[in-house]
């Protein structure tokens, strides 16, 4: 396993700053979760001008809709949910203060653009391991949305939550080097 | 004339296929099949970076742990597609049998703590909380059995699934670059590797249909004609040679398997649907 490098958010842009694409991390601190139908609410929240559920200064969300938990344990399975249907949603997030996205799949031009911008990146965990990846959630707990069932927005805490940097401030994207390697 | 003579047709209760389905849910979310896993186990042995291979073997850890914790595999627990083979000389008593099938659903995904997906309606999106109502393909067959399987399809792949309605002068060669570019222009998004599943002629929503059907065959098991077979060879290795690789970081492994299923079609038509399923590759089946 590669060397990773240790973050615990809230994210300064020297932080981000420091990160490559193709970069391996690892996550310990709070997390927040949203993906569609949340992510829709947060836009709307912030167009009339009203206060978030969480400030999103420094912070990374990570689009997740884990199944329920099994009694006496935290989470169940929660792997990343495709990125790209976030895109049409997280430009005003990232105006807001918002750091990292923790997802899985491409991102926008548009999306890309901003990030270098705003000064945030994007991280890839491992998509469909969400059994595995559920044993680095030690809390959960619901802190919006809750009618939204699976898409409710929670704060959960990680611990050596590991994920690989995508986009960095640079213009790199580690999906299109990748494949560059071994397309044949 | 004689009399129409008396036929006695064998009884399946509604609560036996309640019973079941509850259980094929949470069985195909925790126990990723064998074919899969050697699958996998296969394209570790290919794969050349070093990142690829790291992946597939989270992945295969993944799947030891949904197993034995019997947690689900993936959040996505998927959307419960149903495939019936239902003998026309069975009788389905004491109930409805969709709504045996749904309430089968119904217990599963509560029981086996899954995540409920569906949204009642495409515009107002308001989760049905039970991960209601299924999708039933139903084939009347000879015989007096019911094959039911379930194959919970996760929402990321299928976002990348297309279908195009090429011309018959388009030919095998149509089909290879449409079902190649698919995969490309899924890409990292839909969870390589991926098993593609190819339904190839027929009219517009049978080869939908049979694209999905293809998603269900075990990994390993090639079409039954011999020209088909080597066409999902030949897809297999452009495919492979796409360079996506494992969760698209680039590699050699981007398909596990592509499966074609094929009917016959119109004069004026070749119908091509492709259907990708991520390396969980979902669906429990039973005969009662």
């Amino acid at each position: 396993m590669t060397t990773s490098i240790k973050l615990t958010p809230p994210l300064s842009d020297k932080d981000i700053s420091d990160l490559r694409s193709g970069d391996r991390i690892t996550i310990s601190g709070v997390l927040y979760t949203a993906r569609d139908a949340a992510h829709k609410r947060l836009v709307e929240l912030l167009s009339k001008g009203e206060k978030l559920p969480f400030d999103l200064k420094g912070q990374i969300i990570y689009y997740v809709g884990p199944t329920p938990a099994k009694p006496g344990i935290v989470i169940g399975a929660a792997g990343p949910t495709t990125s790209y249907r976030m895109d049409p949603y997280t430009i005003p997030l990232l105006a807001g203060g918002l750091k990292g996205m923790i997802g899985k799949g491409h991102r926008s031009p548009e999306v890309k653009k901003a990030m270098e911008k705003y000064k945030a990146v994007y991280f890839a965990a491992v998509g469909g391991a969400g059994a595995l990846l559920a044993k680095h959630i030690t809390k959960s707990e619901i802190i919006a949305f809750e009618d939204l069932g699976p898409e409710a927005i929670r704060k959960i805490e990680v611990r050596n939550f590991p994920a690989i940097v995508v986009n960095d401030l640079y213009g790199n994207d580690l999906y299109e080097e990748g494949i560059k390697k071994y397309k044949r | 004339m004689n009399p129409s003579p008396i036929v006695m047709t064998r009884k399946l209760h509604a609560d036996v296929i309640t019973d079941e389905v509850a259980r094929l849910c949470m069985e195909a979310n925790f126990d990723l099949g064998e074919d899969v896993l050697r699958a996998l186990r296969e394209a570790l042995e290919k794969e050349e970076s070093s990142i690829g291979k790291e992946i597939l073997g989270l992945l295969m850890e993944n799947a030891e742990i949904a197993r034995t914790q019997r947690v689900p595999m993936c959040q996505d627990t998927g959307f419960a597609v149903v495939f019936l083979e239902l003998g026309q000389d069975l009788s389905i008593v004491g109930g409805d049998l969709t709504e045996a099938i749904n309430e089968g659903i119904r217990q599963g995904y509560r029981e086996g703590y899954l995540r409920k997906s569906i949204v009642g309606h495409p515009f107002a999106r308001v989760n049905t909380r039970d991960n209601t109502p299924a999708v039933i393909h139903t084939e009347i067959v000879p015989g007096d059995r019911l094959k039911i399987t379930v194959a919970p399809k996760g929402g990321g792949s299928e976002n990348m699934s297309t279908l195009a309605m090429l011309r018959p002068a388009d030919g095998k060669e149509g089909v290879k670059r449409f079902v190649v570019r698919s995969v490309q222009e899924a890409g990292a998004n839909a969870c390589p590797p991926l098993v593609v599943g190819v339904g190839l002629g027929g009219t517009f929503e049978k080869a939908a249909y049979l694209s999905k059907k293809a998603l269900i065959r075990r990994l390993g098991e090639g079409n039954t004609d011999p020209e088909l077979h080597h066409l999902e060879e030949e897809l297999l290795e452009e495919i492979n040679n796409l360079g996506i690789g494992p969760l698209g970081f680039g590699g050699r492994v981007t398909a596990l398997a592509v499966h074609i299923e094929s009917y016959p079609c119109h004069i004026t038509g070749l119908p091509v649907a492709v259907n990708l399923n991520c390396h969980a590759a979902r669906h429990k089946e039973v005969t009662l």
